[in-house]
């Protein structure tokens, strides 16, 4: 496998495939460097062989990114953006344009998938310890990930232009004027207008379909160099690379391709599997995915009666809500999003897995899981009695979670670390 | 060919190079300051939008006491109460319940900054966009509507702000003050402009 080139360096080749001297592949690989290409980072780079279930949702992001832009490539080609045309287009797409409606249900579905994969991804971090040293800083580049994502997934929201794209966007813009002194003016600025309007649609189109995507492209590929140069973690959080054979690869690391691009593709087959029942048959999800007063076009004159956003921001809209003050409110709203690029420092066991943590740490997790669902399900909920209540304490926890953590771990009781993989031959 | 001047090292000046290089640096930020301007001026409002939020009228002689009119300035609903004596009568009383009574850290023109928040007691002029997020407050303007002490006035469905007949925010609210009153002055007694006042346009 290892051969060596010339120069005695030992350069990893594709399998089965000599350096070629002559023909297409050699004037190619003269002029790009394919081959080196798919040898540094596919058949040459060596990931933990102990990878589990967890591991598939980094490759499914890719895969829901490349559906998005794919599917939004091609609404864009149908939809109008304006006060006047968005909606009315959105029902085009849905009812006139040859299978207008799988795209515009594909990209919407697509939407929701993005953030179930990345919060599984995320909550892999946290179960395994892929953000400790030396990973903090590809930590930090997938927040800024979900960051991007989140308002790539808001200003979507608002394109169709239904009433809840109108008060969404109305009460998140607004959570700017929270800010003290530049509030007003700041939401006047990102408005274009003195409420809501078509410039506002407008700036929104054109952040969501040019600039979020090119910055999404970008940090995603920072994510991957930046992978690429730690490695990956695994399940025992152990690094593979401090453990090299005779041929200095990993002993217990094994060539991406074709070892987990197979797996991948395993992967990526059960996810479409999921991913189609929801397309084909609850492509709304029960209003959890797009949610029933988007049906009706935006009104400036009627609130929906209830607003609340999609799914994957209720948590943060019930710490929000929880909170009987708006500017602290907006703030701990916040905070809670801007916690999480915290975690690699406030993280002090001497371990990273799960695994060889303690009670007090698995607990802890446990425990923010179950705060993060119950907010996501309570800022679904009316704001009133017992659900109040029930945010504050869960807020509590959310914060906790994170905040305790530099005393927690420190003196939660951890099992030694092995020194190889734990790994069982199928 | 070979007649470059060639400058050793210990010939070089560093400190005149590094100040060169540290002043083309400045500089080149300053444009890019300067060029990024017209591209966040774009974002402001526009001719047309500005234009378009002009003062706007009602005719007062078309609501019934107790009944409100919504009209719409910049883009914002404007509640137009015309509270009977009875409703006057339940502003005052919860005083206790409120963020701010007074209307000390509230928005609202002087002639306004008031018991009743308004001009004349007979016509509550509010901003019908909740100060919390942006909602829009729901009346209940009955007595005992949302509990038995409830006085009457707004509800916000969004995030359960609630406001007394003068705009006044209670206890308890997620929003922080009272309900925003716009510049407005009356004409001719049954006419009301939105977005005008002795001071001029807003």
């Amino acid at each position: 496998m290892a051969v060596k080139t010339a120069t005695g360096a030992p350069a990893e080749l594709p399998r089965g495939s000599a350096p070629a001297k002559k023909g297409f592949r050699a004037w190619l690989n003269k002029r790009l460097p394919v081959d080196e290409f798919v040898s540094t980072q596919l058949t040459g780079y060596y990931a933990p062989k102990n990878f589990n279930i967890w591991y598939f949702f980094g490759s499914l992001a890719m895969v829901v990114l490349v559906l998005q832009l794919v599917t939004g490539i091609f609404l864009t080609m149908f939809y109008k953006p304006g006060e006047a045309t968005s909606f009315d287009s959105v029902e085009f797409i849905m009812r006139e344009v040859n299978y207008g409606w799988l795209i515009r249900y594909l990209h919407s579905t697509g939407a929701s998938a993005f953030f179930i994969v990345v919060y599984l991804h995320m909550f892999r971090a946290f179960l395994y310890g892929s953000y400790r040293a030396p990973r903090e800083l590809l930590w930090l580049v997938g927040m800024a990930v979900y960051l991007a994502l989140m308002a790539e997934a808001f200003m979507g929201y608002v394109l169709p232009w239904g009433n809840m794209s109108f008060w969404g966007a109305q009460v998140i813009v607004n959570l700017f004027g929270t800010i003290p002194g530049i509030g007003p003016g700041l939401v006047e600025w990102i408005r274009g207008d003195y409420g809501i309007a078509d410039a506002t649609l407008n700036r929104f189109f054109s952040l969501h379909v040019v600039a979020l995507p090119l910055a999404l492209l970008l940090l995603v590929l920072l994510h991957l160099v930046a992978l690429r140069q730690t490695g990956s973690n695994n399940p025992d959080g152990i690094e593979i690379k401090a453990r090299l054979g005779a041929d200095g690869k990993p002993l217990d690391g094994i060539p991406f391709h074709p070892y987990y691009t197979v797996k991948d593709v395993v992967g990526i087959g059960v996810f479409f599997v999921l991913f189609a029942i929801v397309v084909f048959f609850v492509p709304t999800l029960g209003g959890l995915f797009l949610e029933a007063p988007n049906f009706d076009p935006a009104n400036p004159l009627s609130t929906p009666a209830e607003i609340s956003p999609v799914w994957y921001f209720t948590p943060y809209y019930a710490i929000l809500r929880a909170v009987p003050n708006q500017r602290f409110g907006a703030l701990l709203m916040l905070l809670a999003v801007v916690s999480f690029l915290f975690v690699p420092w406030l993280d002090r066991s001497p371990v990273k897995s799960m695994r060889y943590r303690g009670w007090i740490s698995r607990t802890a997790l446990a425990l923010f899981v179950i705060a993060f669902i119950v907010l996501g399900f309570l800022g679904k909920r009316p704001p009133e009695g017992l659900y109040v209540v029930l945010a504050r304490i869960f807020t509590v926890v959310y914060f906790a979670f994170f905040w305790l953590m530099p005393f927690y771990t420190r003196i939660d009781r951890v099992k030694p670390v092995p020194e190889r993989v734990v790994y069982h031959a199928h | 060919m070979a007649d470059h001047a060639v400058v050793a090292d210990d010939e070089v000046d560093l400190s005149r190079r590094k100040f060169l290089t540290r002043a083309t640096v400045a500089t080149g930020a300053v444009g890019a300051v300067f060029a990024a301007v017209p591209f966040i001026e774009s974002w402001s409002p526009s001719e047309r939008a500005r234009a378009q939020g002009a003062p706007s009228e009602l005719d007062l002689s078309k609501i019934d006491v107790g009944q409100m009119a919504v009209t719409v300035w910049r883009r914002s609903p404007i509640y137009v109460v015309r509270r009977s004596p009875d409703m006057v009568a339940r502003v005052s009383g919860h005083d206790a319940d409120l963020k701010d009574p007074q209307s000390k850290d509230s928005n609202q023109p002087k002639y306004a900054t008031n018991v009743l928040r308004s001009r004349t007691p007979e016509f509550l002029v509010v901003i019908g966009t909740c100060t919390h997020l942006g909602c829009l407050p729901k009346q209940h303007f009955d007595k005992g509507d949302l509990y038995p002490s409830w006085p009457g006035g707004f509800f916000c469905p969004c995030h359960g702000s609630r406001f007394d007949l003068a705009g006044r925010v209670f206890d308890g609210s997620p929003a922080s003050i009272n309900l925003n009153i716009p510049p407005y002055s009356y004409p001719n007694p049954t006419t009301l402009l939105v977005g005008v006042d002795e001071k001029g346009e807003a």
